[in-house]
């Protein structure tokens, strides 16, 4: 099948679907690959970077559209380019169903297959096809960027010969992909970094980055479907609002990402926290795009308001366009991998499949759109349980008291009849043989474990001692004894040797 | 040579072959051990020679000529992937020796004994070849096994638990008659009888012990040759041989609890055989998806980060891949980063098996760790790559109480940043159990022959 990717037509957009390393791997899967000639200029791919690939670069857009059997994009096509899709194609996008419901009727007259990236389900085995994640990640990372730029200190701190300087506080509300990005460049640029989410599981991951989570003193579970937090009581945006407040004042920088699917961005940076903040402050909102999670941000804009920039960008993974698009690809890339799972260059959207299922908004011109709930698998928790109640329940037979006393009680009786029955001479070699069990037991403890091959074949030399045995038989009368026995040194003796030889073998590798 | 002399010459023996033991308890000193072993044959060898019982010098050096030159080859030749069957192998022929020299001392009319001393050196032979067969015919079978000339997978005969204790009180029989018909200079006939059904006891019990229980098999045997030394010191009145197979029957008994406790399974129900004869209920059913990852992926993996374990099993050995890891290790260690090796008591086929051929590599041995010296330190490790290893690296060890692994203490790679587990293709292990660990979000697996999959991340590392 033929895939075509169209460039970019919204302002600002520099990202692109496709990039060289992922167009060889998605050849390789079977597909034809061509692109709009220039589509990658503004995320500094070259024509001839995807020649070299192998992909066809086409003049026209219109042509892609109408020849492709799949279109890959990065944004949700406009009103014109949605037309542009034949009858029976599939298009592989951001589509944003909910907030598009125009686009979605579209679809469903033209009578096309739909996919959508945002709509993939956040389950652990769509991890590597979730760009939702992959986006995300890059805008933490851009807007602690975007945040340096417009503070006028170091992030660092340092201890110079013209005075001392302190680091920079950074605070991150919503630890999320986004969130921990954010954590994680600022912290690598040497600020120090709280964060906040209402979600008490993230404490582990906001402090394996060395970050401080700020507890609030309230009882109440943050935590909603998908991994995505929910709305929460009055009384616990109060208190998360006082905590806000008191925060406002201390740090330098704050970058919010707070989201709720589905609603409007909460508003938690009220003006007279903005007002509150030390002058030349700067607020990162990630959450422009769903209206703010500051009252004062503009969406698209760096504002300056009571002394403290607020940046409103919501184009952040654009403005890294050649990360964004090798990330978006390799997306893609292993999503056209599951949809190709006989890799003969043909899709099969198998409604089966919860990943797929989850991605596909309108299938056939029929709208798919919501998926139905994710099953979630609580099955083999419950029988854990059960099976553990079971193990509780079986006790041994015997106490282990009584046992050791049983075994004790048998060892006594056997060296008791030992010592009633047997002559003196026996008892003579029996003392030789205990002690030197308890010589053995002493020496062997101590061998190192990483020896103990080396220890087993030189016990194996060392039994080879039996020639001793074979030896004193040998002169005894009897052609047959003497056969036995020399078989006997014959034997041995190959142990003695071997044994021996192997063991000085094994040692000499032993280097440091 | 008096006779105080000979005995002068076997208390040195001794003392020699006790500090050849205790010479291994570190690699420095381990060296100079093994030749106290070999100066303590020879004086034992010359000694027994020279004692004037021996005057058959012709058949003797060709035996000794022949038997050595035979020793010294195989031991020249023998990969170091192939010791545990040289150890099996060498372990039967401790046995067969065992059984000769019974028999040779059974029709050896020369010595009289009377009375309780008659019974007991006749009881001495009975038992002296019943170790020694179960030794011969159980070592065999390993051997068998282990060279793959055996399926690996445990054979159960219906009621064998019967079977074996069956056998256990004919053999009693058997010796009751066999010391009564030795009264009056007969016995030959119980005696062969007994030696058939040890023999075929022996059989019976390797056949029914799993690949992975193979560890614990070949350091029993290795204990069971010391014993039928010590069984033929005591048919001889000889000290030498009691005291010797005392210290190698205990070196064995104790490396065979080693290897159980670190599979937390009792010495008897390995015996035994089989797995999961015990478990009630069904282990948990491993689910989720396997991520897999590229050479060149696992070579950037490396590459970006500073502390890398390596956990070698089994698997390793059988794709030769240790040379290899060895050239990875060596690269990466140059580029200033921390590589280490951790090493499970039971990987590989008998104990210490993966230390020797990581020396054979060349890996030095500073960096090669024991599971106890490192499962602590998991947090800091950057990336672990299990190489050919399963069971050693189960999680379910630990949290699943119906596995049949439970409370066998594991590496707990998983503990690390990332997992990098190398495997052939996606099957269960020896021990049959599912993995969880290969379902866990921070496991990638690398599918493919281990060494061909190493070598081609040696070359991405490389370039």
């Amino acid at each position: 099948m033929k895939i075509g990717v169209p460039k970019e037509l919204y302002p600002g957009e520099r990202r692109v679907a496709i990039t060289p390393e992922a167009a060889e791997q998605i050849i390789k899967l079977g597909y034809e690959v061509c692109i709009e000639s220039g589509a990658g200029a503004a995320a500094d791919i070259s024509d001839e970077a995807y020649k070299k690939a192998g992909v066809k670069i086409v003049k026209d857009a219109k042509s892609i559209w109408e020849q492709s059997d799949i279109v890959m994009k990065v944004r949700a096509p406009s009103k014109e380019e949605a037309d542009l899709l034949p009858k029976g194609k599939n298009l592989i996008s951001f589509i944003w169903p909910a907030q598009s419901e125009a686009l979605m009727k579209q679809f469903e007259k033209n009578g096309v297959t739909v996919m959508a990236m945002d709509s993939v389900p956040r389950i652990s085995r769509a991890q590597k096809l979730d760009a939702l994640s992959s986006m995300a990640n890059i805008a933490g990372y851009r807007a602690v960027v975007e945040a340096a730029q417009h503070f006028g200190r170091f992030f660092t701190g340092q201890i110079t010969a013209a005075g001392k300087i302190p680091p920079a506080k950074v605070l991150v509300i919503g630890a999320g992909v986004a969130g921990l990005a954010a954590i994680g460049a600022a912290k690598s640029m040497g600020a120090i970094v709280r964060a906040f989410d209402t979600r008490p599981e993230v404490k582990e991951q906001i402090e394996s980055m060395d970050a401080e989570f700020l507890m609030l003193d309230f009882k109440e579970e943050g935590s909603g479907t998908g991994g995505y937090a929910k709305v929460m009581s009055k009384e616990f945006i109060e208190a998360e609002m006082a905590l806000f407040a008191q925060q406002a004042k201390e740090v330098d920088i704050i970058i919010t990402t707070a989201l709720i699917p589905g609603k409007p961005a909460p508003k938690l940076i009220t003006s007279d926290m903005v007002k509150s903040m030390k002058p030349g402050s700067v607020i990162v909102d990630l959450a422009a795009e769903q209206g703010g999670n500051c009252e004062l941000t503009e969406k698209d804009k760096a504002v300056n308001k009571h002394n403290v920039t607020i940046i409103g960008y919501s184009d952040l993974p654009s403005r890294m366009a050649n990360q964004s698009s090798q990330l978006y690809a390799t997306n893609l890339r292993h999503f056209l991998t599951d949809l190709t799972p006989a890799k003969d260059g043909n899709i099969n959207v198998n409604m089966e499949d919860e990943v797929i299922r989850g991605a596909t908004v309108v299938k056939d011109g029929k709208i798919t759109w919501p998926p139905p709930p994710p099953t979630i698998s609580v099955a083999p928790q419950a029988k854990a349980e059960a099976a553990s109640s079971v193990v509780v329940e079986r006790k041994p037979a015997i106490p282990p008291a009584v046992k050791q006393l049983i075994s004790l009680a048998i060892a006594g009786a056997a060296l008791f009849w030992v010592g009633a029955n047997a002559p003196a001479a026996f008892m003579s070699h029996f003392t030789v043989f205990v002690l030197a069990c308890f010589v053995g037991y002493q020496v062997i403890w101590n061998v190192t474990p990483a020896l103990h091959t080396p220890l087993m074949s030189v016990t194996n030399a060392i039994s080879g001692i039996i020639v001793i045995g074979a030896l004193v038989q040998i002169s005894a009368p009897g052609f047959l004894i003497t056969v036995l026995a020399g078989l006997g040194i014959l034997l041995a003796s190959i142990n003695i040797a071997g044994g021996f030889l192997v063991t000085r073998r094994m040692l000499e590798m032993f280097r440091k | 040579m008096s006779q105080s002399l000979v005995t002068m010459s076997y208390i040195v023996a001794t003392i020699l072959f006790i500090l050849s033991l205790s010479g291994l308890s570190n690699q420095e000193t381990a060296r100079r051990g093994n030749y106290f072993g070999i100066l303590g044959m020879a004086i034992a060898i010359i000694a027994t020679v020279m004692s004037g019982a021996v005057t058959s010098y012709a058949i003797l050096g060709a035996a000794l000529a022949v038997g050595g030159s035979v020793g010294l080859y195989a031991a020249k030749k023998v990969e170091m992937t192939q010791m545990p069957e040289l150890v099996a192998i060498m372990h039967s022929l401790v046995g067969l020796a065992a059984m000769l020299v019974g028999y040779a001392n059974f029709m050896d009319t020369s010595s009289h004994f009377t009375g309780a001393e008659k019974t007991i050196h006749e009881v001495e032979i009975y038992l002296g070849i019943l170790i020694g067969a179960v030794t011969f015919s159980g070592s065999v079978i390993a051997f068998g096994k282990l060279s793959e000339k055996i399926s690996g997978k445990p054979v159960l005969l219906p009621a064998r638990h019967w079977l074996n204790l069956g056998l256990l009180i004919l053999v009693i029989f058997i010796g009751k008659w066999f010391l009564s018909a030795a009264e009056t200079g007969g016995g030959f006939f119980p005696l062969l009888l007994m030696t058939t059904l040890a023999l075929a006891f022996g059989v019976h019990m390797v056949m029914a012990i799993g690949g992975a229980d193979m560890p614990v098999v070949v350091s029993m045997l290795n204990s069971y040759s010391g014993w039928a030394a010590s069984a033929t010191g005591f048919m001889l009145n000889n000290d030498l041989l009691i005291v010797t197979g005392a210290l190698v029957g205990s070196s064995g008994a104790i490396l065979s609890y080693i290897m159980c406790r670190a599979m937390n399974r009792h010495f008897l129900s390995v015996i035994a055989g089989g797995f999961g004869t015990a478990s009630g209920a069904d282990a948990a059913v491993v689910e989720g998806e396997v991520q897999a990852i590229s050479a060149e992926e696992t070579a950037q993996l490396l590459l970006s980060s500073k502390n890398i374990m390596i956990i070698p099993g089994y698997g390793m050995a059988v794709a030769q891949a240790q040379h290899t890891v060895n050239e990875i290790t060596k690269f990466l260690r140059d580029k200033g980063k921390k590589v280490g090796f951790g090493i499970h008591p039971v990987a590989g086929r008998m104990p210490g098996h993966m230390n020797v051929l990581l020396a054979e590599a060349k890996v030095p041995y500073d960096i090669v760790y024991e599971m106890d010296e490192i499962n602590e330190d998991w947090d800091d490790v950057d990336v672990s790559i299990v190489i050919g290893a399963n069971d050693i690296v189960n999680p379910s060890a630990l949290d699943d109480p119906n596995s049949p692994i439970a409370g066998m203490p594991v590496l707990e790679c998983w503990k690390g940043d990332t997992t990098i587990v190398m495997k052939r293709s996606m099957a269960s292990g020896y021990a049959g159990v599912g993995n969880p660990l290969f379902v866990k979000e921070n496991t990638r697996m690398l599918f493919g022959d281990a060494n061909k999959m190493l070598q081609e991340v040696l070359k991405a590392v490389k370039s």
